[in-house]
Formats: C-alpha cells, structure tokens, sequence
C-alpha cells in the first residue's frame, strides 16, 4: 500500500517539478547573462497557454502526428516515474530497470522522430536524421555505463544500485567516475543542452530537437514542449540516484525520513540545475558531426570503466 | 504422427500447383492447403509444449538402405516448428491474394510448397542422410524461387551466387556430420550424441557447422548472397527466405554445438560472439546505406542473426565454464530472439511485398506518405519496425533486454579474454541496437509517411483482405510476445533444459508478470505493467488535455518555417536521412566519399553530387576469390585442347603414379 501511496506521489511529483526545473535553469541562465529573466513559474504559464491554443495540424500530416506526442509525453512521464527521486519504495520500480528506461525514452524518440518526419518538409527530416545520429551513440554509452554499474552493483536496477552506493559497497572507484563522465555527456546530449543542442535557437538550420517539433502548435506542442522538461528531470534524477544517492529514504523509512527525502532531492536537482545553467554559459555549441567525436569519446568513456573495473580488482 | 502426414501434404499440393497451373483458382488452393499444414503444424509444435515433452521418434522405411529414415521431435524441434510454421502459415494466407499478382504465378506456386516442406523436414530429421536431403531440398526450392523472375539479369545474378553459397553450404555440413558420425559410419542423431570426438575432430565440427550453417544464416563474412537473393524473391518467399529460412540455419547450428557435439570449447564461443557482433554492427549499417526496401531488409535480417549468434557464443561459453543457469539463459535469449525476429521479419516483408503490389516501386525515395492512402499496410508496418527497433512493450526488446542481461554477466567467465571481450562486444550490441533504430525510423519514414515522391505513390491503394489480416496477425504476435514475455520464456525454457541442463527460472522472487530470470535484485522487467501504466498515462494524459485545454484543431498548409515548398522532392529522401550516419561510420567502414560539383556563376548546368562507396566484404574477400577461381578454371580449360597423343601420355603418367602409391604402401 505504502509502495502504491509513493508510487502516485512520485508519477505526480515528477510531472509538478519538471516546468520548475525547466524554469530554474532559463533563471540562472539568465542572471549569469546579466538579464533579469523570467519569473520561475514561465514554463508553467507558456504551457497552459499552449493548451488554450487551437492547433494546427499540417494538410499532408497523418494520424502518426497527432497520435506521436500523447505516446512521447506518455513514455518519457512513465520512465521519469519510475526513477526514484525521493524514496526507492515505489510500485512500478521493478517494472524497468536501467536498460528497459534508456528503451522507453527510444520508445519516445523514435514517435518524436517519425512525427517530424510526418508532414514532409526539410526541417522536420534534418531533425530527425540528426537526432538518430545523436541517439545512435548515446544510447550504447548509456548501455555500457549500466554494464559498469551492474559488475559494480551486480543489479541493473537503478534503486538497487543507489542502495548499495549509499550502503558504502563501493569506495572511491575510477569506474564510478568514468561512468559518471559517460552519464553526464550523454545526459547533455540527450536533453538537447549545450554544447549539442541549443534549446533557445532561433536559426533552423543548427536545431536538432526544435526541428522535429517544429509544425507542432497548441495542446501539441504543450505535450512535446513537457515530454522534454520530463526528460531533463529524469536524468537530473537518474544522476541523483545513482551517484549521490545519499537521503534518499529506504524501504519502511518513516514519515520523517520520506520528508528527508524529499528535501535532499529537491537540493540535489537544484544544485545540478544551477550547475548546468553556470555550463551552459561557459561553453559554446559545436558543430553537428563535432557531437559524433563527443558522444564517441562517452562512449569510450563507459567501455573504460569496465575494463578499468578489472583493472582495480586485479590490484 | 501427425508432423509427417502435415509434411506429406505439401508433395500433393505441388502437383495439384504443376498440373492445375493454369487456372487462377488453383493457385489460390494450393495456397490455402499450405495455411492449414502449415497451422496444423504449428499447433501440433504448441501442443507438443502443453503435453509430457518426451521426445517421439518414428522410422519410416525408405531412405538408404541401411540406414532408414529416422524422425524425431524433441523439445527444440517442436519450438522451431513454431517458428517456422507461424511465418509459414502467414506467407501462405499472404499468397492466396498476392499469388496472383505476380508476373508468372506458374514459377512460384508449385514451389512454394516443396520448399515449405523442405525446411520442416530439417527440423524433424534425425539422422544426417534425412537432415542433408531436407536441406538441399529447401536450398534448391528457394533457389528456384528466386530465380522466379528469370527475365532480370540482377535476379539471375542474385540466383547464380546464391547457389554457389548454398553449394558451399552444403559441401562443409557433409564432412561435419561425416566427422560426427566418426568411422564407424553412426549416421543417426542418436549414435552421433554418444559418440566421443578427438580434438582435432571437435575443432573442426564446430569450424564446418559454422561456415556451413552460418552461410545460409547470413553470418558476415559469408552473408553476401543474402542481400542479393532474398529481395530477388516475390515478397512472400522473401520473408519466408529472410524470416525463416535464416532460422532454420540457426535451428541446425543449435542442433550441432548444443546437441549433437554437445561439448564445444568456451574459446569458440568468444569466436561467435566476435563474429556475431561485426555481423550484427556491419549488416546494420549495410542496411542503413540501402535505397531498395526489400533490400534494406535483408540487410536487417543479418544484423538479427549477429544477434542471435552473440546469444548463441555467449551460452556455449558459459556451458562450458559451468555455469549452466547462464548458459541456460543466454540459450532462452539467443532463441526468443530468432522467435521474435521470425515474426517482425516476416511481417516487414509481407508489407514491402503489399507496398510493391499497390505502387509497383521498392526504391524508397520513390515512395512517401503512404499511411494515407494504405493505414493498415502502414500501421502494421509501424508495429514491426518498432519491435526490430527493439522498443517497449513489443517483443524484439524483451529478447534484447534477455541478451543484455546474459551479456552483462558475461564477466563470471574465468578466461581474461572473455572478461575483456564481452563489454566490447557489449558495445557493438548496443551499437547495432541504436542504429537498428535509426535504420527503421528512416525506412518507415521515407516510405509512408511525408508527401509521396512519385505519381505511383500518389496513386497507391490498399491491398486485398487475405494480405491484411496476414500482416494484421504477425503484428498481434508481436505485440503479445511482448507483452507476456514470462509466459513466453517458461515455455522456451523448457527447450534449453535438455541443452544446457538446467531449467532457466523465469521469475524469481517476484512473480508472473515480472520477468527476472536471474534474481529479484538483479534487474527485472515486466512488460506487462509498463503497458499498462503507460497506456493508463496516455488516457490521463488525454484528459488532462481535454479538460484544461480546447479541443479546437484547425488544418492548413505545412508552416515549414514559412518557407512554403510545394515540390515533393525537396523533401528529405533516404539519401539525406542516412548523411549523418554515413558521415560518422561510413567513411571508415564503406570509404564513403562525398563529391559536390558546382557550376561557375552564370552557367546553366545543374549541380551535380556523386557519392561513392565501396562494399568492403565484397571487395576484399570475393572479388579477388572469384580471380583466383577465374583463374585456376582458365587453367583447367587448356586440359580440354590436347593432342590424342598427350592425354595418352597422361594417362599413362597416372597410371605409373598411382601403381607407385600401391608399392609404397606395401
């Protein structure tokens, strides 16, 4: 009962905190630009405007582009439910470990992708085609990163592993931070940040993600525009979870503890919003085929910790 | 045995195809003799789960002389049955409307059951004689097959060195089971199971049944005709030959490492997994590359045998180390996936078959927006391209995820060079996996949807029923197997039993729906409860939107960044969709190289771009073995053109030679 109670609670908290998140980064983004910025609760206005918005759907648009953003917003919501944020006593946590969550949020690319493709025009194409670029070494860094952490762990669930973290089961491993290195590129990539992606460009031809959306307007585009703030709060929450999994509350843990909790995930996805938003400003975006040589390099990254694995307990 | 009075029918329905050839009715017939056998022995494979599982045998007189004729259905060949029947009975309902679409129905028809009952005759042979005149039986049939549309040069190409393979096929699965059944000439599966093999001789058991069965699976480097012959072949023979016949192979390799030879070396299993994974990297981004539907296909069908081979390595490996749970469940994966693969195969195939029946064209960028005029050829198509993109809740990702698990505990292996060598090939799984992806987003999306890029595209229209619900039921499959994956693991579990020796459990520690085969901390999933909470969250998600937003929808023109095209062909083709792609891998693995050809200012001729690529396994292996064969046959030739007097000189010579053999021997 406990386990569904906290289940309902996370699946609704996720989805109240994203827009915050979202907000939060725009924010300090801002202010480290010397604007004054919007109000933190934007996100939340310009996504129920959306949804008062009439939406145009596309003449040559089939049933796949309105049906695509319910499936994304659906998967992406589902896998960040999943993730334990504040305690790792949830119904659905056995449902998807670390391997079946990196397929949901494919499960949620691939209709993203196909929507973009839908109405036939050049930019929804380019999106697409450069976001299974992307995607095609992203999602085998984040597979070795979760073949590390299973050799590590010996689960691949991620509440499974933040348990044996915190329990003290690994001390300071090379592999911890090279499968942190491969989580935090790909993270970047994935959420469309800077350096891969700017999530504020206005110039089509350098857009990834905002190109596959592009013919997207009202309820719509509210959904895409959400699916996205999930996304980035997923892997807020996945980082949290796994390498600093330190208050979150343990099975049978009591009111106290769930309140603890509560307040040390909301510190731990604030300090990373901020630090993303101090990053985001210090860097430049690279070229489209220069991403290949950064999602390689995560890559690598992940097959190391492995192999480094070995190495440790050789000596 | 109702398994070979099923086998039997399929003879009568080729003769009723050959004498009643000429009338439209019979085909259709014959088509649907070939649905019941097929589902006859599909269900008596299901029923033979649902019964005690003791292996029954039969010999029937005939065969040589000496040796007879001996079947046998175990628990393994009862599961490929399935596989096989499931597809079959597919393609056989998909025939009854596309047979008669096709150019010549006289040169496909009669053969369509011989070559159906071929390849179920492999999988109830059980001895080497029945085993390798099944074999050739389905190779031959298939060959003729694909030789079905005679007038084209590139099918009799396809056709040429698609026999040379199957020749070569053969010609190592003779000295296998030749050295199988040892000097004392044991010819039956029994005697070559308690047979004991010297070193040299298990080394090369193992060596041949690889290249022999691995040719007619696809495995790289012996993959090339693949590409070449299973498109060749009308679209139901085509998923029969990529979805079925592949698994056959696999069915014969499983047969001889896990069976038969029954104690392989953990060193071949890295060997396998090696190859299974350049397989499994190279015939993805072979397929990526490709412009031809049907081609890209089956370019797919040899990156799901890499797979399945990886499955395969990894469990000999483990079985060989001791770790019979392991290997137990790696054997699950490696079969739930050729189940799996069988299925979205075959289904793909059948719908390029339908998009070739309405439109005429395989090339995909004479295609486009099909979904429009073609939604239920296009959604079933979409119900397979997801589940070969390996994607929750439908059946490629559960057997991937199994292939995951087992992988992932690959570094219990003793060996360092496994420990090292499984997280590369780790890597190269989730790279095929990745690119599978991409492969299928750019296939369906050139393809149905976006704006057509032809006149026939623009004037495309369903297909007949009997196609439909053939598609419609390959794609219920797909869901269903993966969305009670449980159900569907105890059951192949009981197929690696007799294997590997131990029971793989399913769900421990949790339960039915969850499938956690190793323990309940060791990583789980349950796809039955991601459906359902997802589909719970769209509905949620559908209200929510409906209560606090409008309902109003409006269409009009593509907005497109106001930059209004009305031409079809500015749209994103094939080519453009795989340029990043081609960017990032292909300039190693294809020598891809990109050429623009600009005209000066004030010229009129149009811009030209060339692209050329070069097939690496082509170039480097065959073409120069097809020399040195040119060669050697040109040296032979000069035999031909001698003086009486010469070839009475060589006879002689002979002669002395061979009398002088006798004397040393003496």
């Amino acid at each position: 009962m406990t386990s569904f109670v906290l289940q309902v609670v996370q699946t609704l908290l996720c989805i109240a905190l994203a827009p915050l998140v979202t907000g939060l980064v725009r924010f300090v983004k801002s202010r480290l630009q010397g604007r004054r910025g919007p109000s933190l609760l934007q996100p939340y206005r310009d996504l129920y405007r959306l949804l008062q918005k009439e939406a145009i759907v596309a003449d040559s648009a089939s049933w796949l582009f309105r049906f695509a953003p319910y499936v994304t917003f659906a998967a992406v919501w589902l896998a960040a439910a999943m993730v334990p944020s504040f305690s790792t006593e949830m119904l659905l946590t056995p449902a998807a470990d670390l391997i079946a969550l990196v397929a949901l949020l494919g499960l949620a690319r691939f209709f993203t992708a196909l929507a973009g493709m839908d109405v036939g025009t050049s930019f929804g194409g380019i999106g697409a085609s450069r976001e299974m670029m992307i995607a095609s070494l992203a999602e085998p860094a984040m597979l070795m990163m979760t073949f590390t952490l299973s050799l590590l762990a010996g689960s691949t669930a991620p509440a499974i592993i933040g348990g044996f973290v915190v329990g003290g089961g690994v001390g300071l491993e090379v592999s911890l931070a090279l499968a942190l290195a491969a989580v935090v590129m790909v993270a970047i990539a994935e959420t469309g940040r800077i350096p891969v992606d700017n999530p504020a460009t206005h110039l089509e031809l350098t857009m990834v993600h905002e190109a596959m959306v592009l013919e997207y307007s009202g309820r719509h585009l509210a959904l895409m525009e959400a699916a996205g703030m999930l996304r980035l709060l997923l892997y807020m929450s996945l980082i949290a979870c796994i390498f600093a999994p330190w208050g979150v509350a343990q099975p049978g843990a009591g009111l106290g503890g769930l309140a603890l909790g509560f307040v040390a995930y909301c510190g731990k996805v604030a300090a990373m919003a901020v630090a993303l938003a101090w990053f985001e400003s210090m860097i430049a975006k690279m070229r489209v085929f220069r991403v290949a040589d950064f999602l390689g390099g995560a890559l690598l990254l992940a097959v190391l910790a492995t192999i480094f694995l070995y190495v440790s307990e050789a000596v | 045995m109702t398994v070979i009075v099923a086998l039997g029918a399929f003879l009568p329905l080729a003769v009723l195809a050959i004498v009643g050839g000429a009338m439209a009715a019979v085909h259709r017939v014959v088509y649907a003799g070939c649905f019941l056998a097929a589902a006859a022995l599909a269900l008596s494979g299901l029923f033979f789960f649902g019964g005690p599982a003791a292996p029954q045998t039969l010999v029937l007189p005939f065969g040589l002389p000496w040796l007879q004729a001996h079947f046998r259905l175990d628990a393994l060949a009862a599961f490929f049955l399935i596989i096989v029947n499931l597809s079959a009975a597919a393609a056989s309902l998909y025939g009854v409307a596309y047979g008669a679409h096709l150019p010549e129905p006289r040169r496909v028809t009669p053969l369509f059951p011989l070559f159906l009952g071929g390849m179920n005759a492999v999988l109830v042979a059980d001895d080497a004689f029945i085993f390798l005149v099944a074999w050739e039986f389905m190779s031959l049939s298939s060959w003729l097959l694909v030789l079905s549309e005679h007038r084209s040069a590139e099918s009799r190409h396809a056709a040429f060195v698609y026999l040379v393979m199957a020749v070569f096929g053969t010609f190592c699965l003779l000295p296998a089971f030749g050295l199988l059944a040892g000097a004392g000439g044991g010819y039956a599966f029994d005697a070559m199971r308690a047979s004991e093999l010297g070193p040299v001789a298990a080394t090369l058991v193992v060596l041949l049944a690889l290249m022999g069965a691995g040719s007619k699976a696809g495995v790289v480097p012996l993959h090339a005709w693949l590409p070449l012959a299973h498109p060749a072949a009308p679209s139901h023979v085509s998923a029969l030959m990529s979805g079925v016949m592949t698994k056959v192979a696999i069915y014969g390799l499983v047969r001889v490492l896990f069976d038969l030879h029954g104690e392989v070396a953990w060193w071949w299993g890295a060997v396998m997994m090696v190859v299974g994974g350049v397989t499994a990297v190279l015939g993805v981004l072979y397929a990526l590359m490709q412009y031809d539907l049907k081609r890209l296909l089956a370019y797919s069908t040899v990156e799901n045998v890499g797979i399945v081979v990886i499955g395969l390595g990894l469990a000999i490996a483990f079985k060989d180390e001791g770790e019979a749970a392991l290997a137990a469940l790696a054997l699950v994966a490696a079969l739930y996936h050729a189940l799996n693969h069988s299925l979205f195969k075959s289904l793909l195939f059948l719908g390029a078959g339908a998009v070739l029946t309405a439109t005429g064209e395989r090339r995909l960028d004479r295609l486009g927006g099909l979904l429009h005029r073609m939604p239920t050829t296009g959604t079933a198509f979409l119900v397979g391209a997801a589940a070969i993109s390996a994607l929750p809740p439908l059946n490629g990702f559960v057997s991937e995820w199994l292939i995951f698990q087992s992988l992932f505990r690959g570094p219990a292996l003793a060996h360092w060079t496994m420990k090292f060598g499984v997280p590369v090939v780790g890597a190269m799984l989730a790279l095929a996996a990745a690119l599978a992806a991409a492969c299928f987003v750019r296939a369906f999306g050139i393809a149905f949807l976006g704006r057509p890029r032809s006149q026939v595209a623009s004037g495309a229209a369903e297909v007949e029923g009997a196609m439909l619900a053939a598609m419609v039921a390959l794609a219920v499959l797909c869901i269903g197997l993966g969305v009670v994956p449980v159900t569907v693991t105890g059951a192949i579990a009981a197929v690696a039993e007799p294997l590997t020796g131990v029971r793989l459990p399913t769900a421990v520690g949790l339960g039915w729906p969850w499938l956690s085969p190793v323990s309940s901390i060791r990583g789980s999933y349950s796809a039955t409860v991601v459906t359902l909470s997802g589909l719970a969250l769209i509905a949620l998600t559908a209200f929510a939107v409906r209560r606090f937003g409008t309902r109003a929808l409006r269409r009009a023109p593509a907005w497109d960044c106001g930059h209004r095209e009305d031409i079809p062909n500015a749209q994103y083709s094939a080519d453009s969709f795989a340029q990043p792609l081609r960017r990032v891998f292909g300039t190693t693995v294809f020598a891809a190289r990109e050429q623009v050809v600009m005209p000066p200012p004030g010229d009129i001729e149009p811009a030209r771009f060339t692209l050329h690529m070069r097939d690496p396994v082509w170039d480097g292996l065959y073409a120069p073995l097809a020399r040195v064969v040119g060669r050697l046959a040109d040296l032979v030739n000069r035999l031909q053109f001698l003086t009486v007097r010469r070839y009475l000189l060589m006879m002689f010579g002979t002669l002395v030679a061979l009398l002088l053999m006798v004397a040393a021997r003496q």
